[in-house]
């Protein structure tokens, strides 16, 4: 089966509809989907609900999706970095449900493991927990959190094979081996595409049976908050 | 004098043991690591990464390596990364043998208060829920009174918290707390600072 298209565009054919749900891979702007994300911009789906531990910028990321109004909720931990975000919801057009940051990823691998519901310590005695079914175990209280069964999948990876195995690069890894899991249909953009037999198996990150189609492309890669030091005199 | 804010993060620093794997919290937390001293030491950034580096050189920066703070960072001769799952499972199995975060409120319980105020810009708890639901140790750093010099020690939070008894130790300015059966524990205070001052500054109880 074919799984390397054109474009992302291309990538996406089919797959998109109205009111549908997506799991996004990304921390920050750091391994985000951008050529996906364009490509849905492009396509003009409406009401989507999107899990993604955050919502990019104005400008770049999933920020793109809010601008043009196509995000109904968003499943997020963190969304301090964007302004048309918090407009959004203050005005009530954008719905939000938190989820804390480990609970959004377990969610989200448990989904891809087929597990419908888990038990977690995290969130006990706060909001977090106002409506979740708890049960004690060994005299700890903990919290029942539910899998993250999506439409669709939209992850970034460093190099893939024409299999669809996929390796990350450092920190850009963060959600998206558990984004890539919960959905239907995953689809991965790449830097590069090499073919079968030039990747070590045993440094897979994500094995292709996870991975239905793939896409190669330029990404701009943003940085969010350059922080550098001064190299000292010699 | 009352500990300034690198003197609060060297008292900090005196909590970690060599060998162990640590999570540091954004502000004063950070600042720890440049007390560690010849202590064995490995920092979590909790998108997954253990072994965390200084900030690059300039030019040398990586967008694919950043912090928890969407900074960008460096990788170290020990570093290793893994998935936000996997993150997160070592947090929440209890594998992380401390966090040194900040806080808006601690009560005398352990309840912890940092992620939202009400009526505020809510921004989100990121990993901060589940740090103090999982790791071995909590220890709170921050100033011991808020801009109006107000308690943030309380007998109860009246920010909607972050975890519910979770706080081990807190250090501040004044001194070091530990959360005790029915109230603080004075542990330490800074060179200057008496119980009085302490007491006066402190809406929890002291035992």
């Amino acid at each position: 089966m074919k799984k390397v298209y054109g474009s992302a565009s291309e990538a996406l054919d089919g797959l998109l509809f109205d009111g549908m749900f997506i799991a996004a891979g990304g921390f920050g702007l750091c391994g985000i989907p951008e050529l996906l994300i364009d490509a849905i911009k492009d396509a003009g789906t409406k009401d989507i609900t999107i899990a993604s531990n955050n919502c990019g910028v104005d400008d770049f990321g999933l920020g793109v999706l809010l601008q043009t109004k196509q995000i109904k909720k968003m499943l997020s931990s963190y969304v301090g970095e964007n302004a048309e975000f918090m407009r959004q919801y203050l005005s009530g057009e954008l719905e939000l449900e938190f989820n804390p940051q480990g609970t959004l990823a377990e969610r989200m691998r448990a989904g891809g493991c087929g597990i419908p519901g888990f038990y977690t310590k995290t969130g006990v005695g706060t909001v977090i927990a106002e409506g979740k079914e708890s049960k004690m175990f060994n005299g700890e209280e903990f919290i029942l959190e539910e899998g993250i069964f999506a439409d669709l999948s939209i992850v970034k990876a460093w190099k893939a094979d024409d299999t669809g195995n996929l390796i990350f690069r450092k920190t850009a890894r963060n959600f998206n081996p558990p984004a890539a899991m919960c959905g239907k249909v995953c689809v991965a953009e790449v830097e590069e595409i090499v073919p079968r037999g030039s990747l070590d198996p045993d440094c897979i990150h994500l094995p292709g049976i996870y991975v239905h189609r793939l896409v190669q492309g330029a990404h701009e890669k943003r940085i969010e908050q350059r922080t550098v030091r001064t190299r000292e005199e010699a | 004098m009352p500990w300034d804010r690198n003197q609060m993060a060297e008292r900090a620093a005196q909590e970690l043991e060599d060998g162990m794997y640590v999570n540091l919290g954004i502000g004063i937390p950070t600042l720890v690591a440049n007390y560690v001293g010849d202590k064995d030491i490995t920092l979590q950034s909790e998108n997954g990464m253990l072994g965390m580096g200084p900030f690059p050189y300039e030019g040398e920066e990586d967008p694919d390596l950043i912090n928890a703070g969407k900074q960008t960072i460096t990788e170290l001769a020990r570093t290793s990364y893994f998935d936000s799952a996997q993150s997160f499972g070592m947090i929440r199995g209890g594998k992380i043998a401390a966090a040194i975060l900040g806080a808006m409120e601690v009560a005398e319980n352990g309840d912890l208060a940092n992620w939202m105020i009400p009526g505020k810009l809510v921004k989100g708890m990121g990993g901060a829920m589940d740090l103090v639901a999982g790791v071995g140790r909590v220890i709170v750093v921050m100033d011991h009174t808020n801009k109006k010099g107000e308690s943030k020690i309380l007998k109860s939070c009246t920010l909607p918290l972050t975890g519910k008894g979770v706080v081990d130790r807190i250090i501040t300015n004044l001194g070091v707390l530990d959360v005790a059966h029915k109230g603080l524990h004075v542990v330490e205070l800074a060179p200057g600072v008496t119980r009085a001052d302490l007491e006066a500054a402190t809406e929890a109880t002291l035992v």
